[in-house]
């Protein structure tokens, strides 16, 4: 089972790394007033509320969503506790003046698992255009290697015994205020342009100490 | 070998909207979108005009177009021969086969206010919703309630089981038809409750869209198809 990373929130709405307005003009204020704001916000209350009284109530996050993912059969908190964890990795996927091209030794391991940045680039857009309905792709590392996954609704890879580095939501409310139906404008403006590869080496590079020690 | 002929526009004026057409050789039926039977503007301030335009001339176009690429692929896999590519082909067909199916139906079930939009169901549907439902109010709050539920993307309908002859409330994921939950449902009334049909006006608040959308809803249509499968 993978171990926890990055996002280790006890259902507390965290902000993003960054002003609601400092992604524009790639992602407008006005999206992450409402899908940080309101969708965001929404997951984590509604989780609290649902676990209160329960057995998952006061466990940590990964937790919940490994329990509540019950082997596909989901339980009833599974969305809200997803989302809440996927959210929140999503923001700190993103920078202002983000994107392009990672380097170094990230850079190194996407030539040797894509054999280019390229491949992988038009890898990771693929996934994310095709996610048929909503869901999220993801940049994911298991057993030494990255791979490109995409997941629908509020799956994420910890479920799937990947550690997660980088994440773009493909849910509609995602991009609808800012492209409506032109999600591969969208997706190809995430990649050019809010990408945090810092954020994505550091989970890289926690990815790889949890795994050893677990192996 | 059977050669088929490929009949002309002019032979296809004269049938009734069908919204397909003939192409190539073997003759396979691909689509075409239809026009709305209302203006885009028309539905509001329930649903905008604005949406009404993306949602009819980008998301269903979408679905048709990427249908009729499915269907030449399915066509050219079923030729060869192909069970890997035939099987591979489902899911692009479901998808898309289903969202044109699905918003074929949708247009029809809204119509204006001026045009009968919202007028509460009369006759054998009418007596049938309150039967099975209590009341319009009964039905209306049921489905606004399991629209609201849907994680993700799909569709509450309103539905009648042809084999026990009685009305049911059921959701669908993604565009997955009614049919995929019961062969023997027919759809009524569908609401989709993807993000894309409300975003831009209604924002995150899909119960408000849910609320609103009963102002144009149009029974008579709901009616005509519960009578016919009634009779």
């Amino acid at each position: 089972m993978a171990a926890s990373i990055a996002v280790t929130a006890n259902y507390v709405l965290q902000p993003p790394p960054y002003a609601l307005d400092a992604l524009e003009p790639h992602m407008s204020k006005q999206t992450l007033e409402f899908h940080w704001g309101k969708h965001h916000r929404a997951y984590v209350d509604n989780l609290k509320k649902q676990v209160l009284g329960t057995d998952l109530e006061g466990k940590p996050l990964d937790h919940i969503i490994n329990k509540t993912y019950n082997n596909g059969d989901l339980l009833p908190a599974f969305n809200n506790a997803a989302q809440a964890w996927n959210h929140e990795f999503f923001w700190e996927s993103m920078k202002p003046n983000g994107g392009g091209k990672p380097s170094g030794e990230l850079l190194a391991l996407l030539e040797r698992d894509f054999t280019s940045y390229e491949k992988f680039y038009e890898e990771f857009n693929a996934a994310a255009a095709t996610q048929f309905g909503a869901g999220w792709a993801w940049l994911a590392y298991a057993n030494d290697k990255l791979k490109v996954v995409k997941t629908p609704n509020a799956v994420n890879p910890l479920v799937l015994g990947s550690f997660p580095l980088l994440t773009i939501d493909v849910w509609e409310h995602a991009y609808y205020l800012d492209f409506q139906n032109r999600r591969p404008d969208y997706i190809k403006t995430f990649m050019n342009n809010l990408v945090s590869w810092e954020a994505v080496s550091a989970r890289l590079e926690a990815a790889k100490v949890a795994s050893s020690s677990s192996a | 070998m059977a050669i088929r002929c490929v009949a002309s526009r002019k032979t296809l004026a004269g049938l009734k909207e069908t919204s397909s057409r003939l192409i190539g050789f073997r003759g396979i039926q691909t689509f075409t979108l239809p026009d709305l039977p209302y203006d885009y503007g028309a539905l509001e301030p329930a649903i905008s005009g604005e949406i009404m335009q993306i949602h009819h001339q980008k998301h269903h176009q979408t679905y048709v177009t990427n249908y009729n690429n499915a269907l030449e692929q399915l066509d050219q896999a079923v030729s060869k021969g192909d069970a890997s590519a035939v099987v591979k082909l489902q899911s692009a067909i479901k998808f898309n086969g289903g969202g044109h199916v699905n918003h074929l139906i949708f247009w029809k079930n809204l119509a204006p206010v001026k045009e009968g939009g919202g007028e509460p169901p009369k006759g054998s549907l009418g007596s049938a919703i309150d039967t099975h439902f209590g009341s319009l109010e009964g039905l209306v709050k049921k489905m606004s309630a399991e629209g609201a539920a849907v994680q993700g993307s799909g569709w509450v309908w309103l539905g009648l089981d042809k084999e026990l002859k009685k009305l049911v409330v059921d959701t669908t994921a993604n565009q997955d038809p009614l049919v995929t939950k019961g062969g023997s449902l027919v759809p009524l009334v569908g609401i989709d409750v993807w993000e894309h049909a409300y975003y831009l006006q209604y924002k995150n608040v899909r119960p408000e869209y849910l609320k609103n959308v009963w102002k144009v809803i149009n029974w008579k249509y709901a009616s005509e198809i519960y009578e016919k499968e009634c009779n």
